[in-house]
């Protein structure tokens, strides 16, 4: 199950850079056992370290600054998340302490990644994109899921309205664990596989 | 009211409406390898779920694998890499799964071994916590990507839940000129409207050009949406699907319902798409990737563009309008589930008969499946490889992504037929160059970025 996420209020980091994909997020050398666990040092291991093996930070690097400690909100660019569709990258977000990403746009599979383990992915238009992305050095974002909006303490009169599904939203606010959920349905999944077995048989037979 | 193939595929798996407008999917096949697969495995286990029905589940370990010839068992590529073998392993043998193990005889990446083992069919959906398994869909199928949580869903419920996307038709039209193949129609089409291009969308991919492509050229095609940020991607069975499904069939199953039922996947002839496009394939000539997003890929003659992103340059190694054919290169990859199909290693294997690759060069070729490389063995093409001066490697992902251990050194230029040239997708600091497998022989041979039109002729004692 998912920690719940309502109202959230953080410090945010600028990642001004578009198609950012998984490989970035968590390098597949930093995946280093069969689990989710332990993956947050391997975060931007590539951008994060000047020498990844050595663990030497690089202090150019927008999470490395003193002011970015505690950063639990990502502002970044279009198409976040996109390539691989490794689940490692929402997990090392999840560890590092990252609630919100925001962005332009998403990768398809990290964005429903996101959603499934308590990170509330925000798409917002290019033209709000800028203004966030222009403000230098981090700020305080405060996201509220309930009533879908987002400001920004450094951007006075700036709130803005995001969508998201109602499933996405149910999960993140409830924290709920979407197997059971759909467990809920088990007697029409059962109808649907016993009437589908008689039009599909060649489904049925084993590869 | 007129419906298209996609929507006929969703509608034939759709179990109920689930709220906020999106529905419990039923999934035919999951596909599970031992990167992303084994951590479902792992926490379906955990979690106290079982498998609903074992017989729709398949592990294959292509991911982390050794390419050395005469591998081992459990030999991995990268370091600590044979716990998720072994691990793998014993949780799909727990579970009850069918496992294609690394000594397999049907052993190959999953994309690759699905359809060549008729474990995905026409109207099948399938899925993988894998993104490139938006490949599937060149049959037919509603075939895609998903994480490895969901991986753990579909395994303790039999269904996913889905919201559906937007659907987008991509229309190639014309004879594709001499040198090109699906990967070029491929890159053209990213390059032109962006990594982003796909816009989250269901494609199909319809129209001349895509009628006369091969089966294996179509799953190349499909491979590559998801660096277009497609949803899926699918192509409308035909008879050529038919053909090629039809020996792969459990004989067992009802041939003739099966086929009657293929033959109505298509999309009518009125049904509308939210978006639409048209490539003139006989506009496209050989492409390559110069930067570090599939994106950033143009013509093998072109240049750089002036006005190419500072980022991708400067991991590129690269110059503002330099010209991309005669870049010298360290390193030359054939092989993934883009193009390491047998028709792939005959198109490099025809620039490679009676050449050899250039000094410096590290050339390596690691067939798709063991069924390929069976194949390819039979008709001499290793032989080529070999005698030209590339390794052969055991069926796997191989090179084309990076997961510790042995590979090209950092800032070393490689031309390769993957589909991703992220930044140190390849190693740390490698700088990957992605283009068709004809292209990548050619350079190989040159030592330079090249196009197989522009390679000497074979010296005659040679040829
Ligand atoms: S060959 Fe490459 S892209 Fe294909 S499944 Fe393997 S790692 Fe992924």
């Amino acid at each position: 199950m998912a920690e719940k996420l309502v109202v959230h209020t953080g410090r945010s980091a600028v990642l001004s850079r578009d198609n950012v994909d998984t490989d970035q997020i968590i390098p597949s050398r930093e995946m280093k056992t069969v689990g989710r666990k332990g993956l947050s040092d391997g975060l931007f291991a590539g951008w994060r370290y000047t020498d990844a093996q050595a663990r030497i930070e690089n202090p150019d690097f927008v999470l490395n600054r003193p002011e970015q400690v505690g950063t639990t909100v990502l502002i970044t660019g279009k198409n976040f998340g996109c390539g691989s569709s490794r689940e490692h990258a929402a997990w090392a977000l999840k560890e590092y302490g990252i609630r919100v990403i925001i962005a332009e746009s998403f990768g398809e599979i990290f964005h429903g990644n996101c959603i499934r383990n308590g990170i509330l992915p925000i798409t917002l238009p290019t033209d709000d994109m800028d203004s966030l992305r222009s403000l230098a050095g981090p700020v305080e974002v405060t996201v509220d899921l309930v009533a879908q909006s987002i400001a920004c303490a450094n951007l006075p009169n700036w709130e803005r309205q995001f969508d998201i599904s109602a499933f996405a939203k149910r999960l993140l606010t409830e924290g709920l664990d979407p197997i059971s959920m759909t467990l809920t349905s088990k007697d029409e999944i059962e109808a649907f596989f016993e009437k589908d077995a008689a039009q599909r048989p060649w489904v049925y037979s084993a590869a | 009211m007129a419906h298209t193939l996609f929507d006929k595929l969703w509608q034939a798996h759709r179990v109920c409406g689930s709220e906020g407008g999106a529905d419990l999917l039923a999934i035919d096949r999951l596909l599970l390898h031992e990167r992303t697969g084994g951590v479902a495995l792992k926490s379906l286990a955990e979690n106290g779920y079982s498998v609903r029905d074992p017989s729709r589940v398949i592990a294959i370990m292509d991911h982390i694998v050794s390419f050395k010839s005469g591998r081992g068992r459990n030999d991995a590529r990268s370091p600590g890499g044979a716990a998720f073998i072994t691990e793998t392993r014993q949780m799909a043998n727990a579970a009850g799964i069918h496992l294609i193990d690394t000594d397999s005889h049907d052993q190959g990446i999953v994309h690759v071994t699905a359809p060549e083992k008729g474990i995905v069919l026409p109207g099948f959906s399938i899925v993988c916590p894998d993104s490139h398994t938006c490949s599937l869909g060149a049959l037919g199928a509603l075939a895609w990507g998903i994480g490895s949580s969901e991986a753990e869903h579909v395994m303790a419920t039999g269904v996913l839940r889905a919201t559906k996307p937007p659907q987008m038709r991509v229309r190639v039209e014309g004879a594709l000129p001499e040198g090109c193949s699906a990967k070029d129609i491929a890159l053209y089409m990213i390059s032109t409207y962006g990594a982003g291009g796909g816009q989250r969308s269901a494609i199909e991919f319809c129209g001349t050009t895509v009628e006369q492509l091969s089966i294996e050229g179509r799953l190349t095609l499909c491979n590559m949406a998801v660096e277009f940020a497609a949803f899926s991607a699918l192509i409308a069975p035909d008879e050529k699907t038919l053909d090629y499904v039809r020996e792969r069939v459990d004989p067992n199953s009802d041939l003739d319902t099966a086929m009657a039922y293929w033959r109505t996947l298509n999309t009518d002839t009125d049904a509308a798409f939210d978006h639409e496009i048209i490539i003139d394939a006989t506009q496209i000539t050989p492409q390559i990737s110069w930067g570090t997003s599939p994106e950033q890929s143009c013509a093998v003659n072109q240049r750089v563009p002036s006005d190419a992103s500072s980022q991708a340059l400067s991991y590129m190694g690269l110059e503002p309008s330099q010209a991309i054919s005669g870049l010298a290169i360290e390193g030359a990859f054939i092989g993934s589930c883009t193009n390491g199909r047998l028709s792939d290693l005959k198109s490099a294997a025809r620039i490679l008969q009676g050449r050899r690759v250039a000094p410096g060069v590290r050339a390596v070729c690691v067939p798709g499946s063991q069924s390929v490389r069976r194949e390819a063995e039979a008709l001499g093409i290793d032989k080529i490889f070999v005698a030209a001066g590339f390794e052969w490697g055991e069926p796997g992902c191989a090179m084309c992504f990076y997961a510790g251990g042995e590979t090209f050194p950092p800032r070393a230029r490689v031309v390769s037929s993957t589909n991703r040239n992220f930044e140190g997708r390849q190693g740390p600091g490698v700088r990957t160059h992605i283009t068709n497998p004809a292209v990548v022989a050619a350079s190989a041979v040159a030592g330079s970025i090249c196009a197989p039109s522009d390679l000497p002729a074979r010296s005659k004692e040679l040829a």
